[in-house]
C-alpha cells in the first residue's frame, strides 16, 4: 500500500502552494501521492498547515500554485459540491434544525435519490455506525461519541470514495477517542474508501495509518509508514515530534562505511548511524529512543556502547519505570524500562552505566 | 423508597418539616434579592406600568358627567327618552341646581367639551348657557325649562338629553367606539356615516405599511447582515460603524436628510432630470406620501434588523456550509436548507422588533407622510396636544397596544417565540 508512484496515484498534490496574506507561505511546495483504499494521516503541529491541505482537497480553498489531482483529474476548478468528497469536521457540522435521519438523508436528497432508495441507505448507514435507533433525534440530544459517529455516517451514506476527517476525535474524552478510532479504522477498511485524516495526536496516528505525513512549516517533513517513521525518524523534528527521544548534541568527527564517529560536548566519543549529516566537522543532535536504552548491564547487546550516567529521578508508572538520567551534560535524558522481576528500581544520585547499539542511535540535523 | 414507608412531611433535623425550614432559609435571600432590584422595580412601576394603567383606565373613564351632573342624572332617570318628549320641569331645574354649582367651580366648559366629543355643539351650548346661569336666582327664577331654552333654543333639542342620559354612567364605551368609527346613538350602536369615518382606515394602513417596512428592512438588512457575520473581524468592525452610524444622528435630521433627497426640487428628482429619465415638468412626487414614509422609516429602522439578525449569523458555524457543500448541495441549497433555517431566530427577533416600533412610530410619518403617509400614532398625538380628547387617544392607545400583543401571540403559535434570539 505504500510508496505508490506518481502514476497511479488516487489523490496528488503536485508543488501545490498556498498563501493567505500573499506575504507568507502557509503550504510550501507540497507534493504527495495517495494511493486509492489507503489511510493516510497529516499529523503536525497547530498551524502547520494541515487544515488548508484538507480544505484546498475538498475545495473550500484554492491553491494558490500547483495543481490537485482526483484520480487523475485536475480539480482546481472543479467546485466543493461536484468533487464527492466526504468530510467529517472538527465540530462535526450536524445540521441542527434536521433530525438525524434527515442529516443522512440530504445528501441523498441533493442527488436526487428517491425516497425508498434513501430511506435504505440512511439505515444501513446508521446500523454501520451501531445508531440505528437514534435517526428520529436532534443532534443536541446526542452526546459527542454519537455524533461523531453520525458525523461519519453522513459523510460516509452517499458513498464517496475518498473521505476527509478533520480532527474528527478531537473534542472526545480518551477512552471513547481510542474506541473511536477503531471504529472509523474497521469501517474505512471495511469499505475499502480512501482516507485522509488530520490529527496532531500522534498515537492515533501511528495507530490509524497506512502511512502518515508528518508537517511541519508548510512542509511534510516525512512521510512514511508508522514503524519507519518511529524507527526511522528522518529529522530531528520529527524525531522530537513522534513518540519520547532523547537528544545528546556534538560535532561529527568522521564517517566511515556507515558509521558517524561523533564527539558529544561533553568530549565523550560515540558510534552513531548518519541520517541526514554528510562530512566531517558537521554539527549534529544524535537521537535515541528511551526504550533502546539499557540500565542493566548483564542485558546489553555484544557491539552496545557505554557511557556513564547519574540516575537524577525514577518515577514508578506501573507497567513500565521512566528513570531521569544526567548524560553527557544533559539532564532531561530519559530511559524507560519494563517492570520486569529482574529490573532494578534506581535511587536518586546512583551512578550507573547505560548502554545501547550504535544503529539505534541517530545522528540527525542540528 | 423511604418515602413510600414515611407517612406525613420528611423532617428536618430539629423537628421542623423540611419544607418550612428550607423555606426559611430562602427567605433572607429572597428578600435580600428583592431589595437588590427594587429601584430598578419602582422605576418600571412609575415610568412604565402606571401610564398604561392609567392609559387603559382613561379610555373608558366617565365620571365627569356623574360628578357634574349629580342631579340631574338622578332626574333623567325617570324619564323615557324613546317618548320622544323632551324631559318635564323636574330635570331643568336639577340641571339648573347642577349647572350653577358647576359655574362656580368653573368647570361647566370641561363638562361641555367631554360631551361635545359624543355631541358636536354641545360645547358652545354650555359656554354661552353658563353666562347666563351666573344671574340666576335658584329660589324664584323657575320654571327653568323655559329660562334654558329661552338661553338657548338647542336645550329644547330631544337629543341633547338623550346624550346625557347615555352617557350618564361613570364608564363609557363611548372611546372604543369612536376609535372604531362606530357611535352609540338613539337607535343603538352603528358605524359612523362614512364621511366620519378615519381610524380602520389608519389603523388597516399602519399596520399594512409596518408589515412593507419590516419587509424591506428584511430584505435590505439580511445580505448586510450577512455579509458583516462573514467577513475578518476587522473588517466587520468598521462597516459596524456604518450601521450603527444613523444611531449617533439625530431622528429630525435624518428624517429632515431625506426630505432634501425627495423633495420635487430634492438631489434624486434633480439627478433623474439630469440624466434624462424624467421630464422636468413631471417631477416624481416622492414626500409627503406613503412612498416617502416608507423609505425614510426603513432607513431608519433598518439597524435594527440588522443588528439581531447578525448576532444570529455570527453564531452559525460556517462550516454549516462547508459541510452542506461537501456533501453535494450546490450554493442555493446550502443556503436555503441549511443557513437560512439557523438564521429564522434572527429574522423573527428583527421583525418583531422592527415591526413594533414602526407601528407605533410618530415623528417620520409626521414630517414625511403628508395626508396620506401619516400613522395611527400621528393621530393619537393629535387627540393628545391639540384636540385634549385624551380618552379617545387612550382608547386608540390601547387598541394598539392589544393589536401588538395579539401579533405577538400569534407569531408565538406559528414560529414560537423560543424561536427569536438576539444573539
Ligand atoms: N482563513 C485564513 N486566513 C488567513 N490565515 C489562515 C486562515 N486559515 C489558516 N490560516 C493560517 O494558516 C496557517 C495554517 O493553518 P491551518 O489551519 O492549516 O493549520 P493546522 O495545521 O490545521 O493547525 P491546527 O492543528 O491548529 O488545526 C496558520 O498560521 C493560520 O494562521
Ligand atoms: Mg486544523
Amino acid at each position: 500500500m505504500t510508496n505508490q508512484g506518481a502514476g497511479d496515484a488516487f489523490v496528488l498534490f503536485e508543488r501545490v502552494q498556498k498563501s493567505y496574506d500573499g506575504e507568507t507561505l502557509v503550504v510550501k511546495d507540497l507534493n504527495l501521492s495517495i494511493g486509492k483504499g489507503e489511510f493516510l494521516t497529516m499529523l503536525g503541529p497547530s498551524g502547520s498547515g494541515k487544515t488548508t491541505c484538507l480544505m484546498m482537497l475538498a475545495g473550500f480553498e484554492t491553491a494558490t500554485h500547483g495543481e490537485i489531482k482526483l484520480a487523475g483529474r485536475p480539480i482546481n476548478n472543479i467546485p466543493p459540491h461536484k468533487r464527492g468528497i466526504g468530510m467529517v469536521f472538527q465540530n462535526y457540522a450536524l445540521f441542527p434544525h434536521m433530525t438525524i435521519a434527515e442529516n443522512l438523508a440530504f445528501p441523498l436528497e441533493v442527488r436526487n435519490m428517491g425516497k425508498s432508495e434513501r430511506e435504505e441507505k440512511v439505515k444501513r448507514a446508521l446500523d454501520m455506525v451501531q445508531m440505528g435507533t437514534f435517526g428520529g433525534r436532534r443532534p443536541a440530544q446526542l452526546s459527542g461519541g454519537q455524533q461523531q459517529r453520525v458525523a461519519l455516517a453522513r459523510a460516509l451514506v452517499f458513498e464517496p470514495e475518498l473521505v476527509l476527517m478533520d480532527e474528527p476525535l478531537g473534542a472526545l474524552d480518551k477512552q471513547l477517542r481510542e474506541h473511536m478510532q477503531f471504529e472509523i479504522k474497521r469501517i474505512a477498511d471495511g469499505l475499502g474508501i480512501t482516507v485522509v485524516y488530520v490529527t496532531h495526536d500522534q498515537t492515533e496516528a501511528l495507530t490509524m495509518s497506512d502511512r502518515v505525513a508528518v508537517f511541519n512549516d508548510g512542509k511534510i517533513q516525512q512521510l512514511a509508514p508508522p514503524d519507519v517513521l518511529y524507527e526511522e525518524p528522518e529529522n530531528s523534528f520529527v524525531a522530537q515530534f513522534i513518540g519520547e527521544n532523547n537528544t545528546l548534541e556534538g560535532v561529527v568527527k568522521e564517517i566511515n562505511n556507515g558509521v558517524a564517529l561523533v564527539e558529544l560536548d561533553d568530549g565523550e566519543l560515540i558510534d552513531c548511524k548518519p541520517v541526514n549529516v554528510s562530512k566531517p566537522g558537521e554539527r549534529t543532535r544524535v537521537s535515541i529512543r528511551p526504550e533502546r536504552v539499557e540500565m542493566n548491564k548483564a542485558r546489553l547487546q555484544p557491539g552496545a556502547h557505554t557511557l556513564k550516567a547519574e540516575v537524577l529521578e525514577f518515577i514508578y508508572m506501573g507497567d513500565i519505570f521512566r528513570t531521569r538520567l544526567r548524560v553527557a551534560g544533559n539532564e532531561e535524558f530519559v530511559v524507560k524500562t519494563r517492570n520486569a522481576p529482574d529490573q532494578r528500581r534506581m535511587q536518586p544520585g546512583e551512578q550507573i552505566e547505560i548502554g545501547w547499539l550504535p544503529t539505534d542511535c541517530r545522528a540527525l540535523d542540528a | 423508597m423511604s418515602e413510600t414507608t414515611h407517612s406525613g412531611p420528611m423532617l428536618a433535623a430539629d423537628g421542623m418539616p423540611l419544607k418550612r425550614s428550607l423555606a426559611r432559609a430562602l427567605r433572607r435571600q429572597k428578600l435580600r434579592a428583592l431589595a437588590l432590584v427594587a429601584p430598578l422595580l419602582i422605576f418600571v412601576l412609575l415610568t412604565f406600568v402606571t401610564p398604561i394603567v392609567s392609559m387603559l383606565w382613561r379610555s373608558v373613564e366617565n365620571q365627569i358627567v356623574p360628578e357634574t351632573l349629580p342631579n340631574t342624572i338622578v332626574a333623567l332617570q325617570n324619564w323615557d327618552p324613546t317618548a320622544g318628549e323632551l324631559p318635564g320641569e323636574d330635570v331643568y331645574a336639577a340641571f339648573a341646581t347642577d349647572l350653577v354649582a358647576a359655574v362656580d367651580a368653573k368647570i361647566h366648559t370641561k363638562l361641555g367639551t367631554r360631551l361635545n366629543y359624543e355631541m358636536p355643539g354641545i360645547s358652545s351650548l354650555f359656554r354661552s348657557t353658563g353666562r347666563d346661569v351666573k344671574k340666576w336666582n335658584l329660589e324664584t327664577d323657575g320654571p327653568f325649562k323655559e329660562k334654558f331654552i329661552e338661553s338657548d333654543k338647542d336645550w329644547g333639542d330631544i337629543d341633547v338629553w338623550k346624550t346625557f342620559k347615555r352617557y350618564s354612567g361613570n364608564y363609557t364605551s363611548g372611546y372604543f367606539l369612536n376609535a372604531v368609527d362606530m357611535e352609540n346613538t338613539a337607535t343603538g350602536v352603528q358605524l359612523r356615516p362614512e364621511d366620519q369615518r378615519i381610524y380602520a382606515t389608519l389603523f388597516i394602513r399602519t399596520m399594512w405599511m409596518s408589515l412593507l417596512i419590516t419587509g424591506s428592512c428584511l430584505l435590505l438588512g439580511y445580505p448586510v447582515a450577512w455579509i458583516l457575520a462573514n467577513l475578518r473581524a476587522s473588517t466587520a468592525n468598521v462597516l459596524m460603524i456604518l450601521v450603527l452610524l444613523p444611531f449617533w444622528t439625530s431622528l429630525l435630521v435624518r428624517t429632515s436628510a431625506w426630505k432634501v433627497l425627495l423633495q420635487q426640487q430634492g438631489v434624486i428628482n434633480d439627478l433623474l432630470v439630469w440624466v434624462g429619465l424624467v421630464d422636468d415638468g413631471n417631477r416624481l412626487v416622492m414626500i409627503n406620501n406613503q412612498f416617502g414614509t416608507i423609505i425614510a422609516m426603513t432607513h431608519i429602522l433598518l439597524p435594527f434588523m440588522i443588528l439581531p439578525l447578525y448576532s444570529v449569523m455570527k453564531t452559525v458555524p460556517p462550516s454549516y456550509l462547508r459541510a452542506a457543500k461537501s456533501l453535494g448541495a450546490t450554493n442555493w441549497t446550502a443556503f436555503w436548507r441549511v443557513y437560512f433555517p439557523q438564521s429564522v431566530p434572527g429574522i423573527g427577533a428583527g421583525s418583531i422588533l422592527v415591526f413594533i416600533l414602526a407601528i407605533g412610530y410618530y415623528i417620520t410619518p409626521e414630517l414625511v407622510g403628508g395626508t396620506q403617509g401619516v400613522f395611527i400614532s400621528n393621530r393619537i398625538a393629535f387627540h393628545i396636544s391639540t384636540s385634549l380628547n385624551w380618552g379617545l387617544a387612550a382608547a386608540l392607545g390601547t387598541i394598539l397596544l392589544a393589536a401588538v400583543l395579539l401579533l405577538y401571540y400569534v407569531y408565538d403559535k406559528i414560529v414560537g417565540i423560543d424561536n427569536v434570539k438576539l444573539g
